[in-house]
């Protein structure tokens, strides 16, 4: 989206025509999708030049999702990370709390867009893969506010770990039909979802829930998610009267980031961090989901990006304690700014999250849900490192109701 | 090096079985399925079976346009440790006793990606390789190894599906060479079976902007389907159907059997008296 003001040195002019951010991204799709691919291309740009779908947007986004989220000064979590820290240092944590949206998560903020568009385009079924099922919530309760039926693939593991989730959505009229490929996660979801657009291509609409994908998806969610980081923006400077000194984001795909970094890139003095799921531990061959700190460049799921494989190119499962960052790629945004090295993007083992989990929940009164306990584990890591004048803004994705069981199994409970 | 891909193996097994006034049978197999020798012997076995062109399959973790059984197909391959080296060696041996039956290469991008496209296109042509078909690379990422095949001397051979309008086909067909697939049904492989009117229409359309073969495939499971589709079509493709042959014939550990090789030359004996009957049934 070419803005007005873009400095001339911008990350922020991405993609270009052809759906590239860099070498990454593009349309690595079957051409019976493509035609598919060129409409929702076509219409998005329609959709972006027109008030009255932005006006509708942002209705929504406020009456229904509850938008804008609250920024939040995290002052315990502060104060216990200064205790430990050298004299004079311990940033101060804030977090953006997309986890009080409508179906507890950032999901919503993508699905309220992509239903709009899915409705100017005309179609008349929904469909959506999920890992954690909080975007195949967010997909099956708009689809529900619209009144479209509504079917969301999910890997049979996750099924499994995400039971909460999965009767969340029957309820809100969802079909889910679990999937048994491979190792039956989101990864597979998304194989499922993809065969289902290309048997159904006529009617249906793919609400794809991460930035990652053909082009123009990654384009599309990063801008409906980007509110995320324009809000966290506002607010700040009312509440502190300047810009963050650093971001911290969990990635799995990548939406939230992206969401919340895309605002600040080209703003130099930032310093912007994602964090991936370290899994066992970045040593332990397939026992992460690192992509961008393990992988390496190929092309899965319509785009190129970073993507853990075998030498064969043979994509690997991966894994993490949080069902919604087990995927084995990277939005290509992500990628691009790895390579060009405006983000630093590191990893929080599956130990590191549990522990931040507990300490947030204890400290802040705020069950994070594991996805961003990873950017939790960075905080506490980064923070004391900071000066205690600096300002750190996490992205509190989504909140941990959802974690609950498998937290109490991790953890020995028996609930 | 393979000939020159306009007058390559394909050009001319399309130009013999047309002297028979026949479509062109097109066998799809996964390399490397159930196992590396067993489907050496079974990629051996097609040609005196009746297959005109054999589509090899690159097995991929990913393969997000097959259906079951293809996708069945190339877990039992990678668990039986097939890889791209292996799937063009294989190819090679093949052409140390076959110098005339076409093969094209078919699968997903990222293990060829992987490979190096421009070695891959070298190694590929070097094997005996005449044609590829790359599932998730559209004409708009033909920089990525449609012409570097091309340049290279491979066909590369493109699907047209029933989205792909007027308006859409030139692009298509812009950069294609060997043949033109065209996929009979919106869908994965191995669905619901093809409606032969309207493939006859759709041919037609295709071939409205096209002097290239057009070869129709995705749901063709019997002779007389085979024979239906062949009235019109220049070649017939055939694919799930054989790849579940396969499956029907292995034991209980998955393992192939003596009747492996044999279910699957059965069935493409029976698929090649369908084309051969195709044009009977039309004149009838």
């Amino acid at each position: 989206m070419a803005e007005p003001g873009l400095k001339p040195n911008t990350y922020r002019s991405g993609p270009d025509e052809t759906g590239h951010f860099g070498m990454f991204g593009g349309r690595f799709v079957a051409e019976t999708l493509m035609p598919n691919i060129l409409e929702l291309e076509a219409a998005y740009k329609a959709a972006k030049e027109d008030p009255e779908f932005h006006a509708e947007l942002a209705s929504l986004a406020t009456h229904y999702a509850g938008r804008p989220s609250p920024l939040y000064y995290a002052e315990r979590l502060t104060e216990h990370l200064r205790e430990a820290a050298p004299a004079g240092r311990g940033a101060k944590v804030y977090f953006k709390r997309d986890e009080l949206n409508h179906t507890g998560s950032h999901k919503i903020n993508n699905c309220l867009g992509q239903i709009l568009l899915a409705r100017k385009m005309g179609k008349s079924r929904i469909i959506a893969e999920t890992g954690a099922g909080q975007h195949g919530v967010a997909s099956a309760t708009v689809a529900a506010r619209f009144g479209l039926p509504c079917t969301v693939y999910m890997g049979k593991t996750d099924t499994e770990r995400q039971k909460p989730n999965v009767f969340r959505m029957r309820l809100l009229g969802a079909e889910v039909k679990p999937v048994t490929a491979g190792a039956g996660t989101l990864k597979d979801a998304m194989n499922e979802a993809l065969r289902d657009w290309v048997t159904n291509v006529e009617d249906t609409y793919y609400i794809i829930g991460t930035a990652a994908g053909p082009h123009p998806y990654p384009e599309l969610v990063r801008d409906f998610q980007s509110v995320i980081g324009r809000e966290a923006k506002e607010q700040l400077q009312e509440m502190e009267g300047r810009l963050p000194d650093a971001l911290v984001a969990c990635l799995g795909g990548g939406s939230n980031a992206i969401g919340l970094f895309h605002p600040f890139l080209d703003d130099e003095s930032v310093k912007i961090y994602g964090v991936e799921a370290g899994g066992h531990g970045l040593e332990v061959e397939n026992g992460h989901a690192a992509s961008l700190n393990g992988g390496r460049p190929g092309v899965l799921h319509g785009n190129r990006t970073y993507l853990l494989q075998d030498g064969d190119g043979q994509i690997l499962e991966g894994h993490s304690i949080s069902a919604g960052l087990d995927y084995p790629g990277i939005g290509p945004e992500h990628a691009f700014l790895k390579d060009s090295g405006r983000v630093t993007y590191v990893s929080a083992t599956d130990r590191e999250a549990l522990d931040a989990f507990q300490l947030c929940t204890r400290l802040e009164g705020i069950i994070p849900a594991l996805e961003p306990a990873h950017a939790l584990a960075e905080v506490i890591k980064l923070a004391p490192r900071m000066d205690r004048d600096q300002i750190i803004v996490m992205n509190m994705c989504g909140r941990g109701d959802k974690d609950i069981f498998a937290v109490a199994g991790h953890l020995g409970m028996d609930i | 090096m393979s000939a020159d891909a306009s007058s390559g193996r394909i050009a001319r097994r399309f130009a013999a079985v047309r002297n028979e006034l026949r479509p062109a049978l097109v066998t799809f197999v996964t390399a490397g399925d159930p196992d590396l020798a067993t489907s050496e012997k079974i990629l051996a076995a097609l040609p005196g079976a009746g297959a005109d062109i054999i589509e090899l399959g690159m097995p991929f973790s990913d393969p997000m346009a097959d259906g079951p059984a293809i996708q069945a197909a190339g877990l039992r391959a990678l668990k039986a440790g097939q890889t791209l080296r292996k799937t063009l060696a294989m190819v090679r041996r093949f052409r140390e006793i076959d110098a005339d039956t076409p093969i094209v290469l078919m699968g997903y991008y990222n293990p060829i990606y992987q490979y190096g496209s421009e070695k891959f296109v070298a190694d590929a042509c070097d094997a005996g390789v005449d044609g590829l078909i790359v599932v998730d690379l559209p004409p708009e990422e033909d920089e990525e190894l449609c012409i570097p095949a091309l340049k290279g001397g491979l066909n590369f051979i493109r699907l047209a599906t029933p989205t792909t309008d007027d308006r859409r086909l030139p692009k298509v067909l812009q950069n294609t060479s060997g043949f033109v697939y065209y996929v009979s049904i919106n869908g994965i492989t191995g669905s619901a079976a093809p409606d032969s009117t309207r493939v006859a229409e759709a041919v037609d359309r295709i071939k409205a902007h096209t002097e290239l073969p057009v070869a129709v495939g995705f749901g063709v499971r019997t002779r007389e389907q085979a024979g239906a589709i062949g009235r019109t079509a220049d070649g017939v493709v055939v694919g799930s159907a054989i790849v579940q042959a396969v499956a029907a014939s292995l034991d209980e550990d998955g393992k192939a059997t003596q009747n492996t090789v044999s279910a699957v030359t059965a069935l493409v004996g029976e698929l090649a008296e369908g084309v051969r009957l195709s044009r009977q049934m039309a004149a009838e």
